[in-house]
């Protein structure tokens, strides 16, 4: 005869007290995701303090940046971080959108796989590598062909011409952009990609039935729909362009100068801290290095957070790759 | 032109110029592939991995790079693996829907695309200076700190791929949560969050900037965790941006060895997900 056992009360008490520490444990390890976040902003606050207390607001309005007379603004690295940022998304855009239009409406089946984890792959290589592929194969093939060209083509055109003086580097801000763009390139055709998935067939199918070329399809219903989505895949990527550092150090050149030409080298918030922090002297050296990487936060955080918020509604899983 | 012909021209154009696009991003990391191997396959011998990290101009190899980009990653995924899989679980398994969850997952977003040298400089005022000097630990904890959002967020992702009627089974059964996710749902799941940790190693073994100023580097052997470790990323910096060629060559011998090591976890991970998800599909 089969009875169903007592519950044992002991053995109840037990499974409770199981429960409330294995819960506590897991809450307590989201609690810290949180911490974390919080962490940086005081540290960060704290570290910077001592710069923002003496420099003031001049902090963020001045070029100069003097180890020797211990005077320092935060203008060119704020400069050159969004100079830099802003034309590696010129550049990554289209390509983005390209590979995303191919992966989801052109490539036969047996070809979105294999092409579509190479370009993933482009993201999961280290920046240092960019850095010596940027210093050593990109650089001087700029300087050889590209930059000479730019500077005899486009250098006497009015006002464009301001962007393409000076001599041919190499290495310089158009460089550092150019390397950036290949960087966020996997970033938002990803999240193209993955936002292009999304858009229901039937739209699409309405649109075959009216008769619309595939490109008409693709630029008059696919991107209308996914545009929120498309601009949030742009701003992370912009959020990885502000705040990459070693590619960046390796070729920009790192000087503490505002320059209207692209060709010149100058400098960004991550790579001014990559290269002076540990060889900084003084505390307002210091302190004045973490107030730029406290700048580098606030811009990096505003982006990335209004990017999140955008891909929110979208459906998380389909956003993986991310 | 007829209208008919030119939007067909405009058709064709704007797709073919989307293939070129593809072909780009392909070609950006062939071209990145190639280089690593035309310039690092050259010094790869058995003293890379056999020697210390050389002086200018005499031979060496990059043995405790190795130790130490493996010691520190290897601790980084040990702190930070299981407190992203701890969160991921309150994430997927009690918290859900629920404001604070809500929160916690968009901060966790914030920090899986937050600038890695953010973390360093964090990292920096916390136990450094603290601890009055660079340590391997630092380096390790900065990592762990960037492991940490990854697991979160795969570790979310791969348990929801557990069908729930498994949940309910074991529910029905009388088992606490706490018996259902460790004793049905991670068994389940296991090797999708077994790819998430590879993921995560991959992602954090690559990273120089946060080592930068935490475990900065070590010309020497050295296993001790309170003191600056040499490590494959910042070796690789220093080396690169050298005069001396023997440190150039080794530069890019660590940075074959690295990428190399990267791509394999990465495509392994991949591979695992994707036979997950056609088993989830049937």
């Amino acid at each position: 005869m089969n009875s169903v056992p007592a519950i044992n009360p002991a053995q109840a008490a037990g499974q409770r007290l199981r429960e409330r520490i294995f819960r506590g444990s897991t809450l307590a390890a989201a609690l810290l995701v949180l911490l974390l976040l919080g962490g940086v902003a005081v540290s960060l606050a704290v570290g910077s303090w001592p710069a923002f207390a003496h420099f003031k607001f001049a902090f963020l309005t001045r070029e100069i940046w003097n180890p020797v007379t211990d005077e320092y603004g935060a203008l060119a690295p704020v400069f050159g971080t969004l100079v830099t940022s802003f034309l590696a998304l010129l550049l990554a855009i289209p390509v983005s959108l390209g590979i995303a239009i191919f992966l989801t409406e052109l490539a036969p089946a047996w070809l979105k796989r294999p092409v579509g984890t190479a370009i993933e792959l482009l993201a999961a290589v280290p920046s240092i590598i960019f850095g010596i592929w940027g210093l050593f194969v990109l650089a001087p093939i700029l300087q050889r062909h590209v930059q000479p060209w730019l500077i005899d083509v486009l250098g006497p055109v009015p006002f464009i011409g301001k962007l393409f003086q000076g001599p041919p580097f190499g290495i310089g801000v158009l460089t550092a952009s150019f390397v950036l763009a290949i960087m966020v390139i996997p970033f938002i055709s990803a999240v193209m990609r993955d936002v292009f998935e999304t858009v229901p067939d039937v739209l699409k199918e309405s649109g075959y039935g009216l008769g619309a070329t595939t490109w008409e399809v693709i630029w008059q219903v696919v991107v209308p729909y996914s545009r929120t989505g498309m601009i949030g895949g742009i701003m992370l990527g912009l959020g990885r362009a502000l705040g990459e550092t070693m590619a960046v150090t390796f070729v920009i050149g790192n000087a503490h100068r505002i320059n209207s030409s692209l060709l010149a080298p100058g400098t960004t918030i991550s790579a001014s801290i990559a290269n002076e922090f540990t060889e900084a002297v003084g505390d307002m050296y210091t302190s004045s290095l973490i107030a730029l990487g406290a700048l580098l936060f606030l811009i990096t955080f505003t982006v990335i957070a209004a990017a999140r918020l955008m891909l929110m509604r979208l459906d998380r899983r389909a956003l993986s790759s991310v | 032109m007829s209208r008919r012909a030119l939007r067909t021209f405009y058709n064709l154009l704007a797709l073919s110029l989307s293939g070129l696009a593809t072909a780009i991003g392909l070609f950006f990391l062939a071209a990145i592939l190639w280089t690593l191997i035309k310039n690092g396959i050259g010094g790869m011998s058995l003293r890379v991995f056999t020697e210390m990290t050389p002086p200018p101009g005499s031979a060496g190899g990059l043995l405790n790079a190795i130790y130490g980009s493996v010691v520190m990653t290897l601790i980084g995924i040990l702190i930070g693996g299981p407190v992203g899989m701890l969160a991921g679980t309150y994430l997927a398994e009690y918290g859900r829907t629920s404001r604070l969850a809500t929160v916690i997952r968009f901060v966790n977003d914030v920090l899986l695309s937050a600038p890695s040298i953010i973390i360093g400089l964090f990292v920096y005022e916390l136990l450094v200076i603290r601890m009055g000097h660079f340590s391997a630990i630092a380096g390790a904890v900065a990592l762990a700190i960037i492991a940490i959002p990854v697991t979160v967020r795969t570790t979310e992702d791969m348990l929801y791929l557990v069908p729930q009627g498994l949940k309910d089974a074991s529910t029905a059964m009388g088992a606490y949560p706490w018996r259902t996710i460790t004793s049905v749902i991670y068994p389940a799941a296991r090797s999708g969050i077994v790819t998430g940790l590879l993921l995560a190693i991959a992602r954090i073994s690559g990273e120089t900037a946060p080592l930068l100023f935490t475990a900065l580097n070590n010309q020497f052997w050295s296993s001790n965790l309170g003191a600056p470790m040499a490590n494959l990323p910042v070796v690789i910096f220093q080396f690169a941006l050298s005069p001396y060629p023997n440190w150039q060559q080794l530069a890019w011998s660590g940075a074959l060895l690295i990428t190399l090591s990267i791509l394999v976890l990465s495509v392994a991970a991949r591979v695992v997900v994707s036979s997950l998800a056609q088993g989830g599909k049937r």
